[in-house]
């Protein structure tokens, strides 16, 4: 099981903004190791957003997002006490789902 | 004791050999690998449901002008064009251009940021699709100082 998220989430303006690291290790498939094979491409692929169990938001990523991947987007009317849950799915069946509260 | 590097690695491998058994067929159902695999602009946005783009100021990209380190390159996308159904980020010169894609619904902003990896100096792109299939963009040069994709 991968590590947790960090999710931050902070409402301003009758918005949230929500800040998500990821722990993982995004390999691109282009690396080689020390043999001269390449390293098969490990990285995730989708990524959920959802506000008190409602999904808002989707994403698809490729191998080219960043080792411990960043994410900032905002959703609209979320407010103090909301629950922003993010959830990820790599592309070896592996995923994880974190939760945080707006604040 | 096994390095953390050593144990990537295995599991790298044991992945591998589960994938060529034809266990595990397509673990993602939504991930669109005809995208993701594409070599040029014109394919990425045609996989994800957009014509031919259009250079628009409604669109933005927000980058750095010179990423020191090709491995994380915080680049950002937003757009105030409305009935947007997805942004796309991509980097022109990357083995595959397509970095990200978000599927926007009505309780988001089309205002996204993330970061990415950058093989090389490249343009790179922020496209906003609509709901009606047009597609919109905005570029920005990024430069590289050290890549971020080889070995």
């Amino acid at each position: 099981m991968a590590d947790p998220m960090r999710i931050r989430a902070q409402s301003a303006g009758g918005n949230a903004t929500i800040r998500v690291l990821m722990s993982h290790e995004m390999e691109s498939g282009q690396r080689k190791d020390g043999n001269g094979k390449i390293i098969p491409a490990w990285h995730i692929q989708d990524v959920t957003a959802a506000l008190n169990g409602k999904t808002v938001m989707t994403a698809e990523w490729g191998p080219a997002v960043s080792k411990n991947p960043f994410l900032q987007f905002t959703i609209k009317g979320a407010k103090a006490g909301d629950k922003v849950a993010i959830t990820w799915k790599d592309n070896k069946g592996d995923s994880r789902t974190d939760e945080a509260t707006v604040s | 004791m096994q390095t953390r590097r050593e144990t990537l690695k295995h599991s790298a491998a044991v992945a591998g050999l589960l994938a060529s058994t034809g266990l595990f067929p397509q673990y993602a159902q939504a991930f669109d690998k005809a995208a993701f695999e594409a070599k040029s602009m014109a394919d990425a946005i045609k996989a994800m449901g957009g014509s031919a783009p259009v250079e628009s100021k409604d669109v933005t990209i927000t980058g750095p002008d010179i990423a020191e380190n090709g491995a994380v390159v915080p680049l950002g996308v937003s757009t105030s064009l409305a009935n947007v159904k997805r942004v796309l980020l991509l980097v022109e010169k990357n083995p595959s251009v397509l970095v990200a894609m978000f599927n926007i619904s009505p309780d988001v902003e089309a205002n996204f940021s993330t970061r990415s990896k950058m093989g090389q100096s490249s343009d790179v792109y922020a496209v906003a699709i609509t709901n009606d299939g047009k597609a919109f963009f905005a570029k920005k040069e990024v430069k590289v100082t050290l890549g971020g994709c080889g070995g």
